[in-house]
C-alpha cells in the first residue's frame, strides 16, 4: 500500500511538469503578457522599455527556466498586476474555494445519493422519473445563468439572502455563524446542482445494477427487509460514487470560475478569472499549476479512499 | 482610487457640473513659466500641507516622487508606477528644488500642456515608505497621500475601507461620510444585482440592459457627459478608401447617432466632432456632423463610387473592453447606416488586449493586415491625449500612437501653435483651430461621447457627476 502510494505521487511529478510548460506556452501564445500592466494608451516604445524591466524581452524558453528555477523553491513571483507575491495571493484565496467547494460538495453528494438512491431502488417507476428528470436538469442547466436567477429570485426580489461576496470584512473577518453562511448559501447551492445531478445518475445507474445482482436475491430470500438490503447495496454502491464524488469536487475546485464570478466570492475561481482578463502571466501560472496539483492530489485520495473501503481492491 | 488618498500638484476642478473641469491649483498654490526659457516651469508649494501619516508635503516630497517615475537608480523607482503614469508626461525632463517651497521643472522642448501632464503624479509619502521597509507593494497596503480620505483596510481583489481625512488642507475637500467601502465587481450583472438588493449603495457601470430595471426600482442612474468619444479612428496609407475626404465626410454623415444613443438606453451624448459643440477647444468648423443621406450619398457618387460599385473598408474592432461601450451592436448597426451610402464594411473583431496591440503597431504594420482602421474609444480631458498624438507627424506608429500615419504640415503647424501658446486662454483657442480643421478635414468617424452612467440607492445625496474621467465623493452623504 505504501509503495502504492509513494509510486503514485512520483507519478505527479511529470504530471506538474506537464501542466507548466503548457500552461507556459498557452499563455505566450494567446498575446502580450505587457498588456496586464501598461495603460491603455501607452505606446510602443514605452512598452518596449518596460519589457526590458520585466523580464519579458528574454526568449520563451529561458523565461520559463527562470520561472520553473524559482517556482521549485517555493517562489512563484509576483502578480505584475499589483506586485503581491502569487503564492500569498493563492494562499488567501484557497481556503475560500475549498469551503465553497467542500460545502457544494456536500449538498451535492447528499441530494444526490437520497434522489439517486430512489430512483434506482424504484426503477421506470414515477419516483425514478422525477428523480432523474433533476438529475438531467442539474447536468443541463448552465450554473452561472442558474446562479443569476437565484440571485434575482431570493436576493433582488425576497431580499432573503445577500447578493454577492462573503460579507463585511471580506474572507478575514468570516465565521461560521448565521451572518456569514448566509453569503455561501446562494453560490454553494448553484455549485452543488451539476454534481447533484452527476451523483444522481451514478447513484442511479449503480443500485439498480447491484439490485439485479444473485447476492440481493438471496439477501432477500433470507428474509432481510428493504432497509437490510440497502444497506448491503450502499457498500457496494459505494466505492464508485465515491470516486465520482473525488473527482466533481476536483471540477468544482477548479471549475467554480464562473460561479465565484457571479457571486463574486474571492477564491482562485475568481482570481483565474481576474487573472485572464488582466493577462497577469504569474498568476495565472501559479494558479493552474495549483488547480492541476489540487486534482491530482484528490484522484490520490480518493484512490486511497476507495481501497479502504473496498476490500476487493485491497486484496489486488 | 487615486484622487480619494492622494492629491496632485494641480487638480481637476471637481464641482462644476456644466462646464469641462478645468485645472486648479492643489498641492501647488500657483506656478507659472519662464518667459525667457519656457521649458522651465516654477511651481510655489503649499504650505502647512500633512500626510496622512503626519509628515509634511514639501520640495523634497516632490523631487522624491518624480524620482519614483523617472530616476531608475534611484531607490524608490517603480516600474509599477512608471507603466501607468510615464505615458502621460511626454514632455517632462527634470524637477529641481529652488527652496523647500519651490521646485522647478524643466521640460524637454516648450510644451505649454505641460500642466495638463503634470497633474497625472500623485504625492505619496516618502517617510511612510521608510516607514512600510522601502518597499512599494508594502506601501500600497499602508498608504499615506495628502487626499481627502485614508486607508483603513485594504484586502487585495476583496475590499478597500476609507476613512476621511479630517485635517484635508482644503475645507471644502472634507468628506461627509464616516466611511467609504469600496468592492472590486468586475461583472456587471454581479454589481447591478448587489445594488438591487441593497447590499451597496453605488455601482459604477451598471449593465446597460439593467436601467430600466434599476429605475423602475426606485434607484437612480446619475450622468453626465464627460471627455470620451467613441469614433472610428482612420487608417491613412495608400489604398485605404478613408484617404478621400468625401468619403470620410460621407461616412460621417451617413451615421444615425439618434438610433445610436438610442441603442445605449439613452445613455450618450450625440458627437459632433472629437469634442462635443461647448468646448473650448471646439471652435467654428464649417463642416457640419449630422445625418444626411442624401449629401452622403451625393459625395461619394462624385468619389465614383456607387450601389454597384461601393467602397470597401476593413475594420478593427473589439467585443468588449474599457469606454467601448457596446462595440459589436454598435458597429453593425454603422455597418447598415453605411451600407445605405454605398460603403461596404468589413469587421475584423479581435480581443481588446489585441485591440490595443494593434493599434499601437499601427495601420504600416503587416500585423493589421490592412485595415483601414481602428475602434478604440478615447479620452478627451487633456491636448495632447485629446488630439495631438494622433496628428502630429513625427508621432507615427510605433513611435507614438498616430496609428493612421496622418501627417500634414499645416496640421503640424497648429498642433506647434498650441503648444507654444503659454496663456490658457490663447493655448485653448489655438486647440480650437486644431480641432476646426479635425472636423472640417473629417479625420475620424466621430459617433458618441459616453456619459458614465452609474447607478445609487436612493439615500445617496449629495453627488455632483462632473464632466471628468474623476469625480469627488467629498460632498457624498447617507441617508439613515
Amino acid at each position: 500500500m505504501l509503495v502504492y502510494i509513494l509510486l503514485r505521487l512520483l507519478y505527479t511529478i511529470p504530471i506538474a511538469l506537464g501542466v507548466t510548460v503548457f500552461v507556459f506556452a498557452l499563455i505566450h501564445l494567446s498575446g502580450d503578457p505587457m498588456s496586464a500592466i501598461v495603460a491603455p494608451d501607452a505606446t510602443a516604445e514605452m512598452v518596449e522599455q518596460l519589457k526590458k524591466s520585466y523580464g519579458f524581452d528574454q526568449p520563451l524558453p529561458i523565461q520559463y527556466l527562470l520561472w520553473l528555477t524559482k517556482a521549485l523553491q517555493g517562489d512563484f513571483g509576483n502578480s505584475i498586476v499589483n506586485s503581491r507575491p502569487v503564492l500569498d495571493t493563492l494562499l488567501a484565496a484557497v481556503p475560500n474555494t475549498l469551503m465553497l467547494a467542500g460545502v457544494a460538495t456536500l449538498i451535492g453528494f447528499a441530494f444526490g445519493c437520497i434522489l439517486g438512491g430512489l430512483a434506482g431502488y424504484y426503477q421506470g417507476g414515477i419516483v425514478d422519473k422525477i428523480a432523474t428528470g433533476f438529475g438531467i436538469a442539474g447536468v443541463s442547466i448552465p450554473h452561472y445563468w442558474l446562479g443569476m436567477v437565484l440571485v434575482i429570485i431570493f436576493a433582488v426580489e425576497l431580499r432573503w439572502l445577500p447578493a454577492t461576496g462573503m460579507g463585511a470584512g471580506g474572507s478575514d473577518a468570516w465565521q461560521w455563524d448565521w451572518e456569514h453562511i448566509r453569503f455561501l448559501i446562494l453560490p454553494a447551492v448553484t455549485l452543488s446542482v451539476i454534481p447533484c445531478g452527476i451523483i444522481t445518475r451514478t447513484v442511479r445507474s449503480t443500485v439498480a445494477e447491484i439490485l439485479n445482482q444473485e447476492f440481493v436475491q438471496a439477501l432477500r430470500a433470507k428474509g432481510l427487509w428493504h432497509g437490510q438490503v440497502m444497506r448491503h447495496v450502499a457498500r457496494n454502491a459505494a466505492p464508485t460514487v465515491l470516486a465520482v464524488m473525488g473527482l466533481q469536487l476536483g471540477y468544482l475546485l477548479g471549475g467554480s470560475i464562473l460561479v465565484e464570478t457571479v457571486f463574486n466570492w474571492p477564491g482562485t475561481g475568481y482570481l483565474l478569472n481576474d487573472a485572464i482578463f488582466r493577462r497577469d502571466v504569474p498568476m495565472l501560472q501559479g494558479t493552474i499549476l495549483l488547480l492541476a496539483m489540487f486534482f491530482v492530489a484528490l484522484n490520490l485520495i480518493v484512490d486511497i479512499v476507495q481501497t479502504w473501503v473496498d476490500p476487493r481492491m485491497r486484496r489486488s | 482610487m487615486g484622487l480619494l488618498l492622494y492629491d496632485s500638484l494641480l487638480n481637476f476642478d471637481l464641482t462644476k457640473p456644466n462646464d469641462p473641469s478645468g485645472l486648479i491649483p492643489a498641492l501647488a498654490e500657483s506656478y507659472e513659466v519662464n518667459k525667457a526659457d519656457p521649458t522651465k516651469w516654477t511651481f510655489k508649494l503649499r504650505k502647512g500641507v500633512k500626510f496622512h501619516d503626519g509628515s509634511e508635503f514639501n520640495a523634497d516630497a516632490v523631487v522624491f516622487n518624480m524620482d519614483r517615475l523617472f530616476d531608475e537608480k534611484s531607490p524608490q523607482y517603480s516600474a509599477r508606477m512608471v507603466s501607468l503614469t510615464n505615458f502621460r508626461l511626454p514632455a517632462y525632463k527634470a524637477v529641481k528644488k529652488i527652496d523647500d517651497y519651490t521646485v522647478e521643472f524643466e521640460t524637454k522642448e516648450p510644451d505649454s500642456f505641460f500642466p495638463f501632464q503634470i497633474c497625472y503624479v500623485m504625492f505619496a509619502s516618502p517617510k511612510q515608505w521608510e516607514a512600510t521597509g522601502k518597499d512599494w507593494t508594502k506601501f500600497a497596503a499602508n498608504p499615506s497621500g495628502t487626499g481627502p480620505w485614508k486607508l483603513t483596510t485594504l484586502k487585495s481583489r476583496e475590499l478597500a475601507e476609507l476613512a476621511p481625512n479630517k485635517e484635508h488642507w482644503d475645507k471644502t475637500r472634507v468628506p461627509k461620510l464616516d466611511k467609504l467601502t469600496l468592492v472590486p465587481m468586475p461583472d456587471p450583472s454581479a454589481r447591478t444585482a448587489a445594488l438591487l438588493a441593497g447590499q451597496v449603495d453605488w455601482i459604477e457601470a451598471p449593465s446597460p440592459d439593467a436601467m430600466k430595471r434599476i429605475t423602475s426600482s426606485g434607484f437612480k442612474i446619475v450622468s453626465n457627459i464627460y471627455p470620451h468619444i467613441w469614433s472610428w479612428h482612420l487608417n491613412f496609407v495608400e489604398g485605404s478608401p478613408w484617404t478621400d475626404i468625401r468619403v470620410r465626410k460621407a461616412a460621417n454623415l451617413a451615421i444615425d447617432r439618434k438610433g445610436i444613443v438610442e441603442l445605449l438606453g439613452g445613455y450618450g451624448v450625440e458627437a459632433s466632432g472629437h469634442v462635443p459643440k461647448g468646448d473650448p477647444w471646439y471652435g467654428t468648423p464649417s463642416f457640419e456632423i449630422k445625418t444626411d443621406i442624401a449629401a452622403a450619398k451625393k459625395l461619394m457618387t462624385e468619389a465614383g463610387f456607387s450601389a454597384a460599385k461601393p467602397a470597401k473598408v476593413k475594420m478593427l474592432i473589439s467585443a468588449s473592453g474599457s469606454g467601448q461601450m457596446l462595440p459589436l451592436q454598435m458597429n453593425e448597426y454603422i455597418q447598415q447606416n453605411l451600407k445605405d451610402v454605398f460603403i461596404d464594411v468589413e469587421f475584423e473583431v479581435v480581443e481588446w488586449q489585441a485591440l490595443l496591440d494593434l493599434w499601437r503597431a499601427g495601420g504600416k504594420s503587416p500585423q493589421v493586415k490592412g485595415a483601414h482602421g481602428v475602434n478604440i474609444s478615447y479620452t478627451t480631458q487633456d491636448p495632447f491625449n485629446a488630439m495631438t498624438r494622433f496628428l502630429r507627424s513625427d508621432l507615427h506608429a510605433p513611435k507614438g500612437v498616430n496609428f493612421g500615419f496622418y501627417s500634414d504640415p499645416a496640421m503640424d503647424k497648429l498642433l506647434a501653435a498650441a503648444q507654444a501658446a503659454f496663456d490658457p486662454k490663447e493655448r485653448d483657442a489655438a486647440l480650437a483651430k486644431v480641432h476646426t480643421k479635425m472636423v472640417d478635414d473629417a479625420l475620424f468617424v466621430w459617433v458618441v461621447h459616453d456619459v458614465a452612467p452609474r447607478a445609487m440607492s436612493p439615500k445617496v445625496k449629495g453627488f455632483v457627476q462632473v464632466r471628468n474621467w474623476f469625480q469627488s465623493l467629498s460632498p457624498v452623504s447617507i441617508d439613515k
